[in-house]
């Protein structure tokens, strides 16, 4: 326990200090949200339709775009070998290590998504549905992300494979996300049926990842 | 307590490294692989630290914690020395302690030892390719594991240093540990026996 | 003479401690006297007391924009002269610039919800400051980014004259994709000519804002500069201590 708190505290600081990225997920969602309406136009009726679907592409793309460095980071300087000689299970490692991710670039995106859904006039029922369908999703972004960024270290590739990977195994969240999203403004579904099954997506997610990734660590080592 | 290897094989990339390899350390004894560029040193050093797929062959410590393997009763120290340059001196060797199982306690004492005590609170960034140098091996003080596994320890230390290390290896040996080095020049330990890899074995 | 002189950062701090007091002072008079001319100005006929907003809206998005012209002219002096205080004025600027384009931001928001209904349009004037404020972000950004002072500070001096070359493009374009998408909903801002009875205390609010600026300004490079010493400082006891 003193180990994998320990791998936490170190993640968020490295996170939050000078260098580290904490607030560059965000600053990507506000931009991402910026420009939308450019392409589109600035119909706020088109838009306030549209919203949750914007807002859900924007944290997608923000927090799958942070992930790359996480494990990355580790190998270059070396730091990799030393978790993977710890006493805890790798498994663990890694979801400790997905949860301080989250912690420093998924849960601003939840944060600032109300504040955004204001440029997208988005109304209070709208906004709320769309922060906890966020809060309950990006969990799940991350830890399928987990797997790529995985992969992509020991593959020693960085840059656009992960999303590449990655982006496709988050479709059931993309749409269960947004579906319950919608619902809550629009219906005909009630909202809880797509926030349940997006509940059960982030469940299997916080299983799978860091199990997948995990072996995918192990493994890569030559 | 004995390291012994078996008829160890490593392949790497399709490439046989080497293969049919054993040696056999007790405690208090050191190794030394020696041998030319590409002859597997490393690499044997990696296979025992569980970071490269062992092809063949039976690892064991005879005489450790029968509830934990190898590698986690092992220190591995690299060429990279694992430090995060956002983090104080203090901050990653606390971390790599936590991590490693050991204990905080020991955290002033194993900066003492390397001479890394007085600028504890700077950021690692800060720090001399010799000075991170020694911030790793504090780790390898900070946290008692009976194997020691050394990459070429003494690059980028200064001749003060390298008798720092050399009288911490010897401490090692002293408490009944063993270390397996790989190295270039010789480390300033009195008795250690060679395992040349590579050619004429 | 006296540019060369505070080339010195030693000089220049002696100089701001100097000021300051003298410059927070004057800043408070200020703030009193237009802020007694905010209260005393009369409500406006349609928008009622709401239109007092305004008194903070206009000086602040001045200064945002002011604030990118004073960044430019540093940019010129890190790249040009190599002025060694330029970077400093440059990084210190930064989070003012975009704590006063916020402001301006969230008072636009809270003006627009009693005149138009909702909180936000995306107006060509108001995108063009969005926009700003995520340039001034993503200068924030950089700098956080990178570790070393000197080599941060070239490349956001360039990025900044980018930013001052590109600004007017993208007004322009914006004004251009709104005129093009323009929703007959929207209520232009503009309205009659503005009374004297508003007009003054509105310029005593903008020179207020542009006070604070300054103090604020002079105040953040010195923090600045002090936190640069500790960094070197820092770095010399590393080497220091290499040899023991």
């Amino acid at each position: 326990m003193t180990a994998l708190r320990a791998l936490l505290v170190r993640d968020l600081r490295i996170a939050l200090r000078i260098g580290g990225g904490a607030m560059m997920g965000v600053l990507f969602f506000l931009t991402v949200v910026t420009l939308m309406p450019f392409a589109i136009g600035p119909d706020l009726a088109l838009l306030r339709r549209i919203g949750p679907a914007i807002l859900w592409i924007g944290a997608l793309l923000a927090s799958l775009l942070a992930l790359d460095r996480l494990f990355a980071a580790d190998h270059d300087d070396g730091s990799l070998d030393l978790l993977l000689m710890g006493r805890a299970p790798v498994e663990l490692a890694v979801a400790v290590k997905g949860l301080a991710h989250w912690i420093a670039t998924g849960l601003p995106l939840v944060v600032a998504a109300p504040i955004l859904g204001l440029f997208l006039n988005l109304e209070p029922a709208g906004l709320g549905a769309v922060v906890l369908t966020l809060l309950v999703g990006t969990p799940a972004l991350t830890f399928t992300g987990l797997i790529g960024a995985a992969l992509a270290t020991a593959l020693r590739r960085g840059g656009l494979l992960l999303p590449v990977l990655v982006l496709p195994l988050t479709v059931p969240v993309l749409i269960f996300g947004v579906a319950a999203s919608n619902a809550a403004v629009v219906g005909p579904v009630p909202f809880g049926t797509p926030f349940t099954i997006l509940c059960a997506l982030t469940l299997t997610s916080l299983v799978v990842g860091p199990f997948a990734a995990g072996a995918t660590l192990r493994h890569g080592m030559e | 307590m004995d390291l012994i290897g078996s008829d160890l094989a490593c392949v790497r990339g399709q490439r046989e490294v080497f293969s049919g390899l054993g040696f056999r350390v007790a405690g208090g004894e050191a190794l030394l692989l020696v041998g030319p560029n590409g002859a597997g040193k490393s690499s044997l050093l990696r296979l025992i630290a569980g970071l490269v797929h062992r092809a063949a062959g039976t690892l064991t410590l005879d005489g450790g914690d029968p509830e934990l393997s190898v590698p986690e009763q092992a220190h591995y120290l690299g060429h990279q020395d694992a430090l995060k340059p956002s983090l104080t001196v203090t901050e990653n060797l606390a971390f790599w302690i936590d991590w490693l199982g050991g204990d905080r306690a020991a955290l002033a004492a194993a900066l003492e030892a390397v001479a890394l005590a007085e600028i504890a609170d700077l950021p690692a960034g800060y720090l001399s390719a010799g000075q991170r140098r020694r911030l790793s091996i504090a780790r390898l003080v900070a946290v008692s594991r009976p194997v020691w596994l050394l990459d070429e320890p003494t690059s980028a230390l200064d001749v003060a240093s390298q008798a720092r290390l050399a009288a911490l290896m010897k401490a090692h040996l002293a408490g009944g540990g063993l270390l397996v080095a790989a190295t270039h020049g010789p480390l300033g330990l009195d008795d250690a026996r060679e395992l040349r890899l590579g050619g004429t074995a | 003479m006296a540019w060369i002189d505070l080339a010195n950062p030693t000089r220049f701090l002696r100089l701001v401690d100097r000021a300051l007091p003298w410059l927070t002072a004057l800043t408070v008079f200020a703030f009193a006297y237009a802020l007694n001319g905010a209260f005393g100005a009369p409500d406006d006929y349609q928008q009622g007391a709401t239109v007092k907003i305004m008194f903070i809206h206009v000086p602040a998005a001045w200064l945002g924009m002011f604030c990118w012209g004073m960044m430019t002219i540093s940019a010129l002096g890190t790249l040009v002269f190599r002025h060694p205080l330029a970077d400093v004025a440059a990084k210190a600027a930064v989070p003012l610039g975009a704590a006063f384009t916020f402001v301006c931001l969230v008072t636009g928001a809270l003006w627009g919800r009693p005149m138009w209904g909702t909180y936000w349009v995306w107006d060509a004037r108001l995108t063009s400051v969005l926009v700003m404020f995520v340039m001034y972000l993503g200068l924030i950004a950089l700098w956080r980014t990178v570790e070393d002072p000197t080599r941060a500070g070239r490349a956001a001096a360039i990025l900044t004259l980018v930013g001052a070359l590109n600004l007017p493009i993208i007004k322009f374009s914006v004004d251009w994709w709104n005129t093009l998408h323009q929703p007959a909903s929207v209520v232009r801002v503009d309205g009659p000519a503005i009374h004297p009875s508003i007009l003054i205390p509105l310029l005593a609010m903008t020179l207020a804002f542009t006070l604070l600026f300054v103090a604020l300004h002079l105040a953040a490079m010195r923090n600045e500069i002090l936190r640069r010493r500790v960094r070197t400082l820092r770095l010399l006891q590393a080497q220091g201590a290499r040899g023991a």
